[in-house]
């Protein structure tokens, strides 16, 4: 028996584990590696050229930006929301449970061309928007609904069972010795949510800044404007510009890989804080 | 806690005395916001979809997907399905069989592994495939040379939706086989009974829900992928055209007609996989 192993009579190791590091190595880790050898081959100043470039510049900017800004709006919205479905009652409650994956299970296809047409100017709610001077479809608005919608289960799976967690005496015995209802939410619930609440915004991040097929729909897709970074490098392999397209691939995967870190720890010390309060 | 103060609580919660104006209030405030958050965000855009496809009535609606592309695209897409999902559930038993149920170094640096793809843009999940096997790329020349096409193509189609439901089935499958432990297995061995055996009758059947919850949840990504499929597909229509693909193209040449048609079909994917999903639940199993 190898040493990195405990010994078990269960059978199949060799098979399965072999199966499992081949089958990985072929489809995930051979081919990303080609993506980092690819750009990391280049000459370093051919490299800066192409991610420096006041284009590429200009997506990180909207591709950022917009993920930012709609993890922040779901941040809030996604609370109130899990916070609705874990505390109150109403009918409907279950319908709406379920259909909170429904980003999950949407091809971003059908929710790119639906977004579209619902906030374009004669559109069911753009309609509206459009008198008041706010123009969504085909502006950085409208990106920033599209990376909304994908994003917002992440945030309200993460915090649902966080504030099923939450001890309700806890809030009750608070309430009694007098603590304002501001005051429960900021000692007692928000503590508790905490982690959940920033792992569910990171993953909803994450996920916003390589998004692509519910965004180009209704960005509009203007060079400096309403280009996210995943359609630039579209751009690039459009134009058989492997070395641009690698480059910038690099860019968006250095960044998914510190995401992934920072969930990681994220999730740790949410569990340590559940140990630490005795959960 | 035992279950007394958590019963005189609950009791306590719902006396009429906690119904103050201001919670009452704030409840339905909450509500509101939920609602209204929901309905312009997400209610809104489905139910345009099929607002839009039945925009010139059933006649038209059922006509479209008489088109000849619309059908090589629905076909490609179930075939897309037809031969990604299975792999999945075989690589996905596989590698539950040896994260599950054997102790070894370096297993979580494993795990993290085959979730790698679930962090990736699907534009990059598409693009390694183009630099492998694209004309520019690592092996492009080679495969000319011997005339095998990847790119733009059905293998790369096949390759680049692998990738991206590659986590899908294992990851139902690694901590809900660690949960349930080895011990009928053991017994199985021990009593004589062989590898295969003992996986079909006694672990299979264990697992049966975390399966299927894994595989509609793969299926619906298989069939719903644009981003990776768009990358390495060339949009030949008829040939290496998706069902989102072919939606992008009818939207783009303004048949919204023809692309919400499409669209309502992918939809109704997505509901039926949000109700397996659900029926899944009720039998108990929960994600962990």
């Amino acid at each position: 028996m190898t040493s990195w192993r405990q010994p078990s009579v269960l059978p199949g190791f060799g098979l399965t584990f072999g199966f499992t590091v081949f089958f990985l190595s072929g489809i995930v880790l051979l081919p990303l590696a080609s993506l980092i050898l690819m750009a990391t081959s280049m000459h370093w100043r051919e490299f800066l050229a192409v991610i420096l470039d006041p284009r590429a510049i200009g997506s990180y900017r909207l591709s950022f930006g917009a993920s930012l800004l709609a993890a922040t709006i779901n941040l809030i919205f996604g609370f109130i929301i899990a916070w609705t479905l874990v505390r109150y009652e109403f009918p409907g409650r279950k319908i709406i449970d379920a259909l909170i994956d429904m980003p999950f299970a949407l091809p971003t296809a059908v929710s790119g061309i639906a977004l579209t047409t619902v906030f374009a100017q004669n559109g069911w709610i753009g309609r509206y928007l459009e008198p008041l001077g706010i123009k969504v479809a085909y502006t950085w608005i409208g990106v920033t609904v599209a990376l909304t919608l994908i994003g917002m289960p992440f945030v309200v799976r993460s915090v649902q069972p966080a504030l099923a967690e939450v001890q309700r005496d806890l809030e009750d015995a608070a309430e009694t010795l007098g603590a304002g209802r501001f005051y429960v939410f900021r000692r007692i619930i928000l503590p508790t949510v905490l982690p959940a609440l920033l792992t569910g915004f990171t993953l909803a991040f994450a996920r916003a800044v390589g998004e692509y097929g519910s965004v180009i729909f209704i960005s509009g897709n203007l060079p400096m404007k309403t280009e996210i970074t995943p359609l630039l490098i579209v751009i690039h392999l459009e134009e058989f510009d492997y070395k641009g397209a690698a480059a910038l691939g690099f860019v968006m995967l250095v960044i998914s890989f510190v995401m992934l870190l920072t969930i990681n720890l994220l999730q740790a010390w949410g569990r340590k804080r559940l140990v630490a309060t005795g959960h | 806690m035992d279950a007394e103060p958590v019963s005189i609580l609950a009791e306590i919660a719902t006396r009429p005395g906690r119904d103050t104006l201001m919670g009452t209030l704030v409840r339905w405030a909450f509500i509101t916001v939920s609602l209204v958050f929901l309905a312009a965000l997400l209610f809104a855009p489905l139910a345009t979809v099929i607002a839009m496809a039945l925009a010139k009535g059933f006649g038209v609606y059922f006509g479209s997907f008489l088109d000849v592309d619309t059908r090589a695209a629905i076909r490609l897409t179930l075939t897309v399905a037809l031969v990604v999902v299975p792999i999945n559930i075989v690589f996905g038993l596989a590698a539950a069989w040896a994260i599950a149920k054997f102790e070894f170094r370096g297993k979580s640096f494993l795990i993290t592994l085959i979730d790698l793809p679930l962090a990736v843009s699907p534009v990059i999940s598409g693009m390694i495939y183009v630099l492998l096997f694209g004309l520019q790329g690592w092996f492009g020349r080679w495969l000319q040379d011997h005339d095998i096409n990847i790119i733009f193509a059905l293998p790369g189609i096949f390759l680049a939706t692998l990738f991206v439901t590659f986590p899908y089935v294992a990851r139902e499958l690694i901590p809900l086989m660690q949960q349930l432990g080895n011990d009928e297995e053991e017994a199985a061995i021990t009593l004589g009974a062989g590898g295969w055996l003992t996986f079909f009758r006694v672990t299979l059947p264990k697992v049966r829900w975390g399966l299927l919850y894994g595989i509609i949840l793969c299926n619906a990504r298989a069939m719903g992928e644009f981003g990776a499929v768009s990358v390495v597909s060339g949009h030949i229509r008829g040939l290496t055209n998706t069902m989102p693909l072919h939606i992008e193209i009818l939207y783009n040449e303004y048949n919204f007609v023809g692309a919400f048609a499409v669209a309502s079909l992918l939809m109704l994917l997505a509901i039926a996989t949000l109700v397996v999903k659900t029926l899944v639940e009720r039998t108990g199993y929960r994600r962990r």
